[in-house]
């Protein structure tokens, strides 16, 4: 990584175990990486990959099984309750879904108002200058002053998400987990939100970790990447190194199947056989081994850690350097 | 137009739905044609009446609110707009079917699977429940799933091979049009990749035709013959894949298209439409883009654009759509 640049947040070694009725669920399991101060980390993954796990687990809102959490150099996991609300400030979070996300009882300026009134950033008597605050957020994200006294219900999935920035801006952070922000949204309403959170990012210096599905939408947005499959990383690289060059046979099949709206770009479709597998009582090895058209015995070994290939691109994969695993079909 | 190759033809189809808040005006004269083994793909936004238009033609609108005013849906040269229901439902299935968008609630949770195919095959052939039986199975390993597993339920299924199980229903008779709607939109895009793959498998085989409805793009660059895109309930753009793609036309197809992150190129900042969908409760009188559209003038405002040819099958509902831009 840079040196110039002030790392914000570390991860090392993080796992999230649930307890299931069928037996131990790795969610996530030994994750590390650093996203530096005004960066964009951009997560990737399937359904059930563990990435909005993952998210939630680095801002506790699910406890760490293991691991450790930096934030500006302090590991947050031992931290007690009033130290983490403290920090709630500093680290906040947008969910996927603006339809189920915001209270339906609140009004647009006391959804915004509230994490405010929480945080003790202001009381009760306060109240114009709470108001002027609100209405400075709303400006900020693009919602019209009269939206002010209208419910969730009444506005689209654009506005909502809106509402969900703004909320995760008053208590003017630091670090924003931002989880599938756009998903839920057409593609016009989609570019607004997405230059939207890059324009607040410019202006107030965030440092976003960004979790996705979607592919164009983390190459468009993301500094690094981190590609995520059953828990685990299997390669973490800067945006143009994994996009020109992906290594793991998942990461290749992963981006060979997005369809290029363009009739002419030559589409070279890596076909995955079945599906995801379950994440419960996984077997040692590599998680990809069912699927992965290059399986080797060898591919077995409990111990594959993620290895550099070239400066700042890590790679989780048993068969790196063999010649047949080299071939990147949309190179 | 029409000829001989023509298996579906849509003409000026309007379709309301009447709501206490007002009349949802969701389809306002949609003209498509479909050829023998192509492809059509209808893009567009939530709400812009694509689905509408997909129901409108299985007559599948629930009545009340919903009334088709006016149109014909020529299949083979029938209307089906003028067929009973009795005659409608030998249509459903055998000749036209659907796959519908969400896997997930889309099929009967307390049948099982191989049952749930044996009950389209069964309702359109005369044959004995043992042979319905082994054509479901048939069926299932067609779509990559052991037929073994026919006696499950749904719910011990994943996505992926629940959409495979409705889309083994809606080819077991083979029909000759198969309506997709938002097929693989629930799906994450590696399983996409297989489901897209294993439909374009089984038309190619059987010479189906294929309606798909998506907001994707890139799906449809990837698996479609022909292109409508729907905004506000009409068709703002028609034509080949590639002269649509290649030679946009409509503002709003532009604006659509440069809304889309690129993966090959790079863009620092995305464009975007500015506002949101008219209310499809109360649209603008002329031009339904022209609240949003930076070319709009005060022409555009009175009276709604016809559709301009603007070379081979292309046509496009913009005044200035011969203009250079």
């Amino acid at each position: 990584m840079n040196e110039n640049k002030k790392e914000l947040l570390r991860v090392e070694g993080l796992k999230k175990y649930f307890n299931t009725p069928g037996g131990l669920l790795h969610a996530v399991d030994n994750v590390n990486f650093s996203i530096n101060e005004g960066e964009t980390l951009g997560v990737v993954g399937e359904s059930g990959c563990g990435k909005s796990t993952m998210g939630r687990a680095i801002l506790r809102l699910h406890e760490p099984t293991e691991g450790k959490v930096f934030f500006e150099g302090h590991n947050i996991l031992e931290y007690d309750k009033s130290k983490m609300k403290q920090l709630r400030r500093d680290m906040q979070i947008v969910f996927q879904d603006p339809f189920a996300s915001l209270n339906p009882r609140l009004t647009v300026s006391e959804a915004i108002a509230a994490p405010m009134l929480i945080q003790k950033m202001y009381t009760k008597k306060d109240r114009v200058e709470l108001q002027k605050q609100v209405s400075r957020l709303m400006e900020m994200v693009g919602l019209a002053d009269r939206l002010k006294n209208s419910y969730p219900h009444e506005l689209d999935g654009g506005r909502r998400q809106r509402i969900g920035i703004a909320r995760a801006l008053s208590l003017k952070p630091k670090f924003i987990v931002c989880d599938e922000p756009v998903s839920a949204l057409d593609v016009s309403i989609q570019a607004q939100i997405l230059n939207l959170m890059q324009d607040l990012q410019d202006e107030l210096g965030l440092t976003y970790m960004f979790i996705t599905h979607n592919l164009s939408v983390v190459k468009h947005f993301s500094d690094n990447i981190v590609v995520m499959y059953l828990g685990q990383m299997v390669e973490m690289a800067p945006t143009e190194l994994l996009f020109k060059n992906p290594v793991h046979p998942y990461t290749q099949a992963l981006l060979s199947a997005i369809p290029i709206p363009d009739p002419d770009y030559p589409m070279n479709r890596i076909l995955m056989k079945g599906e995801i597998t379950s994440p419960i009582n996984p077997e040692p090895g590599c998680r990809f081994y069912k699927r992965c058209p290059y399986a080797k015995d060898c591919c077995k070994n409990p111990n594959i850690g993620l290895k550099e290939v070239e400066p700042g691109h890590f790679v989780s994969c048993e068969r790196i350097g063999d010649p047949e695993l080299k071939e990147n079909p949309n190179a | 137009m029409a000829d001989n190759n023509t298996l579906l033809q849509v003409k000026d189809l309007v379709i309301r739905y009447e709501t206490d808040d007002g009349v949802v005006e969701a389809l306002n004269g949609v003209s498509i044609e479909i050829h023998t083994g192509k492809t059509l793909g209808l893009v567009g936004e939530t709400g812009a009446g694509k689905t509408t238009l997909a129901k409108g033609v299985l007559r599948l609108i629930p009545s009340p609110p919903g009334k088709i005013v006016s149109g014909e849906v020529l299949y083979d040269g029938k209307d089906l707009l003028k067929l009973s229901e009795e005659e409608m439902r030998k249509i459903r299935g055998k000749h036209i079917s659907m796959i519908f968008q969400d896997p997930m609630t889309s099929l009967n949770p307390v049948m099982t699977v191989r049952d749930q195919i044996m009950e389209v095959i069964l309702q359109h052939n005369n044959i004995s429940k043992k042979e319905a039986e082994k054509r479901a199975d048939d069926m299932l390993e067609l779509v990559g799933i052991p037929a073994e597993r026919g006696h499950e339920y749904p719910h011990q299924f994943s996505g992926g091979m629940k959409q495979r199980v409705i889309i083994a229903i809606a080819l077991a008779c083979q029909p000759k049009l198969l309506i997709a709607d938002e097929p693989t939109t629930a799906l994450d895009v590696t399983i996409q990749a297989q489901v897209l793959d294993l439909i374009q498998k089984l038309k190619t085989r059987d010479n189906t035709s294929m309606l798909l409805i998506t907001h994707d793009l890139g799906v449809v660059a990837q698996t479609c013959d022909y292109v409508g895109i729907v905004y506000a309930g009409e068709i703002v753009e028609y034509g080949t894949l590639r002269e649509v793609y290649k030679d946009m036309r409509h503002p709003y197809t532009k604006g659509l298209m440069a809304s889309i992150p690129n993966l090959v190129e790079n863009v620092r900042r995305l464009q975007t439409i500015e506002g949101l969908m008219p209310d499809p409760t109360n649209l603008p009188k002329g031009c339904k883009f022209s609240e949003r559209c930076k070319y709009a003038t005060d022409k555009c405002r009175e009276k709604v654009p016809d559709m301009v040819n603007v070379g081979g099958e292309h046509m496009v509902r913009c005044i200035l759509a011969n203009e250079e831009k």
